[in-house]
C-alpha cells in the first residue's frame, strides 16, 4: 500500500500531482469491484453515479458509496473518477449543477464528460473536480486535442480509432494528458455516432440505453438478394475486444498518460485478473525497460477471465475481416470465479472464503493475488464456519473453510477450471 | 399578414443537381467532397466551388460547404488551404463537427460562417450555446429529438436552428470497412462492394425481415442508414411555429426526380405559410406526389418527432 511516485505539474487547478508512470485506470461497477480493482493495482477507477452515465443497467454508486469508495482508494493513493458521459437532452440537465457539486464534495477526482453542456457546468460550479473529455467526443486529431486543452481540460480520452503514431504526434504537439483504452469491449462505430438502439428499441444509446444492436446478426443484401451462401455466417458489426498487453512498452514510449480498461459491467474476477496482468507489465517495464520481457503468464491471466476473442483495435492498422466476430460469439472463459478469500489461519493452513459460484472437493482451483501470486490445488475437505462438513459449496455468499496449500490473504480470489 | 419563411436546404452532388434542386424550391444547398465532408451525394471539389457557389447565388440561393468529417492528424494538413478556397469561393458558410475545423477556420478563413453539426450528439441548447460562443451561427440538431425538445431548444438559443425535415438519416457510422471485411470473410468477390453510396446494399436484421437498412462504404468508413424516411410535411406548421430556421431535405440514395418532387412540395407548403400563417392548413396535395414516388419498402414517418425514448 505504498503511495505511488508522483511529479508536480501546474494547471488551472493549481499544482497537481501526476503519476511519474502511466496511470492504470480500471472500471468499477460497484463498491466491491472498486475495492478489488484498487487492491489489484489500479491507480484510479472510474465509476457511474445514479445519473448522467452511459451504463444505465449497471448497479451504479450512491453518493454515500462514492465517499466510501474514495476513502478506500485513498489508502492506496488511488483516485476515483465518475463517468458523466451522456449526451444530455434538456430534461437531463435539471439538477446537473447540484449533482456535480455533490461529486466534488464526495472527493471524486474527476468526471469523464463528452457533452459540452456538462463540461461547462462542471468547470463553473465544481472547480476542484477535474474534467476529462470522454472518448464519446471521438477526438482523433491533435488540433481537436489542442482545442480542449485551451478550453481548460487537463485530459482527453482519445477516440478508439486513434493509431499509435497519431498518439505520438499528439504528445509531441500538445502538452496535455492523454488517456487511451487498452483493454475491453469496443464500439465498432465512431463513439457517439450510433443510434441503432434508438431505432430498434427506442432506447437512447447516447444516454446509456445501448442494447448492443451492433452485435446482432444481419443479412447483407445486394440488389434484393442475400450475398451469403448456405452455411455461411451472417453479417455483424460486432468487434473483437481490445487487448494491448503485448504492447505496453509501445504505449508507454508513445507517452500515454492513462491506460484505461473497459468494463463497468464486468465481474470482480475479470477486473482483478485484467488489472493484475497490466499492473505487472507496466511495473516491469518502468522498473527496467532494457530487461523488460512480456511474460506469458500475464497473457494467460487475461485469457482466464476474458470470453471474447482479442485484438489490437486501430493502434497498428485498420481492423479487417479477422478483427470482427462472425462466428458464434461468446466462448465461455476457461475459468470461472468461485470464491473470495476473507481470512487465513496460518496455524491450521486453512482459509475462510466467500462462495461466488459452486465448488466441491476434488475440483481443480487456482488462487490468485495481486502481483501475480498464484497457485493451483485440488479442493480438499470443506466445512462451514461452524465446522460442519460440506459435500459441495452451493450457497452464494456462504462463508466456507477450505484447506490451502500455500498462504493466502484477504482479497485473494479462487477460480475453478471449467470442463 | 405575410411572414418570413425559413430556409429549405438540400445537399447536392454536382452543379447540375444544385441548379435543379434550387429550381425545384431549395433556397440553400450543401455541397462539398468526401475528403472533408461526410455523406455528400457527390463530390464538388475545391476547384469547382467558385462556379458552384456562383450558380447558387445566381439563382438566389445560398451555398454552404460541408466540412463535417472527424479528422485524423494527417488529414489536417490540407484543411487551411481548403477553408481558404471555400472562403474565396464566397460560400455562405461551412458545416463542422470537429473542433479542429473551428480552429482552422478562425485562423485561415475568418469570414466563414460556422454551422455546428455533431450529428446524433447535438441534443441540447447548452451544447449549442457552447459552440455559439465559440463562433457558430447555426446549430444543426440530432434527428433523435422530439418536437417538444426542438421547440424548447429553439427558445433557449440565440443562433439559427436547423432540423432535418425529410429523407433518410444516418444511424451508424464506423471508420471500419465493415462490408469489405465481411465479403472477405465469406469469400465472395470483392468487386461486389464498390465504394460509394447507392450500390443497392442493405442490411436486414434477422428478427425484422421487413426493414431494410441501406448500407455503404466509402473513404470515410461504413455508413448505415435508417430503414424509413422522415417526412415532417404534415407537421411543418408545428416546427414553423416553434421557429425553426432551416429545414433540411436529405437527398442521399434517392433518384433526382424524387428529390425534386419533395422540394416542390415543401416549397408549396412554405409559400402557403408565408402568405398567411393564420390561414395555413396542411394540404394533402403536397404529400400525394411524394407518396406516389415513395419506395414501397420505405415507410414515410415522423421519425422521432412524437416519440418518447427510454434509457
Amino acid at each position: 500500500m505504498s503511495q505511488p511516485a508522483t511529479i508536480e505539474v501546474k494547471s488551472r487547478y493549481g499544482k497537481r500531482h501526476r503519476l511519474a508512470k502511466p496511470e492504470l485506470l480500471a472500471p468499477a461497477g460497484n463498491l466491491e469491484k472498486l475495492k478489488f480493482a484498487v487492491h489489484y493495482g489500479a491507480d484510479a477507477v472510474y465509476i457511474g453515479g445514479q445519473q448522467y452515465g452511459l451504463r444505465s443497467n449497471a448497479d451504479n454508486f450512491s453518493f454515500e458509496e462514492m465517499r466510501e469508495g474514495v476513502e478506500f482508494a485513498a489508502k492506496y493513493g488511488a483516485k476515483v473518477f465518475v463517468a458523466t458521459n451522456i449526451y444530455a437532452h434538456q430534461e437531463d440537465l435539471d439538477g446537473i449543477a447540484d449533482y456535480l457539486r455533490e461529486l466534488e464534495k464526495a472527493g471524486i477526482a474527476a468526471i469523464i464528460a463528452a457533452d459540452p453542456a456538462i463540461v461547462e457546468v462542471a468547470m463553473k460550479v465544481a472547480p476542484k473536480l477535474e474534467v476529462h473529455l470522454s472518448t464519446q467526443q471521438s477526438t482523433m486529431n491533435w488540433q481537436a486535442v489542442q482545442f480542449w486543452k485551451e478550453e481548460g481540460l487537463p485530459r482527453v480520452v482519445l477516440a478508439r480509432e486513434t493509431t499509435m503514431d497519431e498518439i505520438r504526434e499528439m504528445k509531441r504537439k500538445v502538452d496535455i494528458e492523454l488517456e487511451v483504452f487498452i483493454h475491453g469491449a469496443m464500439c465498432s462505430s465512431v463513439s457517439g455516432r450510433c443510434v441503432l438502439s434508438n431505432h430498434f428499441t427506442d432506447r437512447d444509446s447516447n444516454r446509456g440505453g445501448c442494447c448492443q444492436s451492433c452485435r446482432w446478426k444481419y443479412d447483407l443484401h445486394a440488389d434484393e438478394t442475400s450475398v451469403m451462401e448456405p452455411g455461411q455466417n451472417l453479417f455483424t458489426m460486432g468487434s473483437k475486444d481490445l487487448c494491448m498487453i503485448q504492447h505496453i512498452p509501445d504505449l508507454i514510449d508513445a507517452g500515454v498518460d492513462s491506460f484505461k480498461i473497459e468494463g463497468r459491467m464486468k465481474s470482480i474476477h475479470y477486473v482483478a485478473s485484467v488489472v493484475n496482468a497490466y499492473r505487472q507489465a507496466i511495473d516491469a517495464y518502468m522498473d527496467n525497460p532494457e530487461t523488460y520481457e512480456l511474460r506469458q503468464e500475464w497473457v494467460d491471466e487475461i485469457g482466464k477471465a476474458a470470453n471474447r476473442p482479442l485484438n489490437t483495435g486501430f493502434f497498428y492498422t485498420v481492423p479487417g475481416a479477422e478483427e470482427h466476430i462472425y462466428e458464434a460469439e461468446e466462448k465461455p472463459a476457461p475459468y470461472d470465479f468461485a470464491a473470495i478469500v476473507t481470512d487465513y489461519d496460518e496455524a491450521t493452513g486453512t482459509a475462510i472464503v466467500q462462495q461466488r459460484s459452486p465448488f466441491r472437493p476434488g475440483m481443480e482451483v487456482e488462487f490468485i493475488g495481486p502481483g501475480g501470486r498464484h497457485f493451483k490445488q485440488l479442493v480438499g475437505e470443506l466445512t462451514d464456519e461452524a465446522g460442519n462438513p460440506l459435500t459441495v459449496a452451493r450457497h452464494p455468499l456462504q462463508r466456507i473453510r477450505i484447506s490451502v496449500d500455500h498462504p493466502v490473504r484477504p482479497f485473494d480470489l479462487m477460480r475453478k477450471k471449467i470442463g | 399578414m405575410t411572414s418570413t419563411i425559413p430556409e429549405l436546404l438540400v445537399s447536392a452532388g454536382s452543379i447540375e443537381q444544385l441548379e435543379r434542386y434550387i429550381q425545384a424550391g431549395a433556397s440553400a444547398v450543401l455541397i462539398g467532397e468526401a475528403k472533408f465532408g461526410m455523406r455528400q451525394p457527390g463530390d464538388i471539389g475545391a476547384d469547382q466551388l467558385p462556379e458552384a457557389v456562383a450558380a447558387a447565388h445566381r439563382l438566389g440561393a445560398k451555398a454552404y460547404v460541408n466540412v463535417n468529417k472527424l479528422f485524423r492528424n494527417d488529414e489536417l494538413r490540407d484543411l487551411p488551404a481548403y477553408l481558404r478556397a471555400v472562403q474565396e469561393a464566397h460560400a455562405d458558410g461551412i458545416v463542422f463537427g470537429d473542433p479542429a475545423v473551428l480552429i482552422n477556420a478562425r485562423e485561415h478563413a475568418p469570414e466563414l460562417k460556422l454551422h455546428w453539426n455533431a450529428e446524433m450528439t447535438g441534443t441540447n441548447s447548452s451544447a449549442a450555446s457552447f459552440w455559439a460562443r465559440r463562433g457558430a451561427v447555426r446549430a444543426v440538431v440530432a434527428r433523435e429529438l422530439n418536437g417538444e425538445e426542438i421547440a424548447d431548444l429553439r427558445s433557449r438559443i440565440d443562433i439559427g436552428l436547423q432540423v432535418q425535415a425529410h429523407g433518410m438519416t444516418n444511424i451508424y457510422h464506423s471508420h471500419r470497412n465493415l462490408l469489405e471485411s465481411y465479403i472477405q470473410h465469406i469469400g465472395r468477390d470483392a468487386t461486389l462492394i464498390r465504394k460509394g453510396a447507392d450500390q443497392g446494399l442493405f442490411l436486414v436484421e434477422t428478427e425484422r425481415p421487413d426493414e431494410k437498412f441501406p448500407v455503404y462504404e466509402d473513404a470515410n468508413g461504413t455508413h448505415v442508414m435508417s430503414p424509413d424516411d422522415i417526412c415532417l410535411l404534415e407537421a411543418l406548421d408545428e416546427l414553423l411555429e416553434a421557429g425553426v430556421d432551416s429545414f433540411y431535405v436529405e437527398p442521399l440514395l434517392k433518384p433526382d426526380e424524387y428529390n425534386v418532387t419533395v422540394l416542390k412540395s415543401y416549397r408549396a407548403a412554405l409559400e402557403a405559410w408565408q402568405q398567411d400563417p393564420g390561414a395555413y392548413r396542411f394540404n394533402d396535395e403536397w404529400l400525394a406526389p411524394i407518396r406516389n414516388l415513395q419506395n414501397p419498402d420505405r415507410e414515410l414517418g415522423f421519425g422521432f418527432l412524437y416519440k418518447e425514448q427510454v434509457y
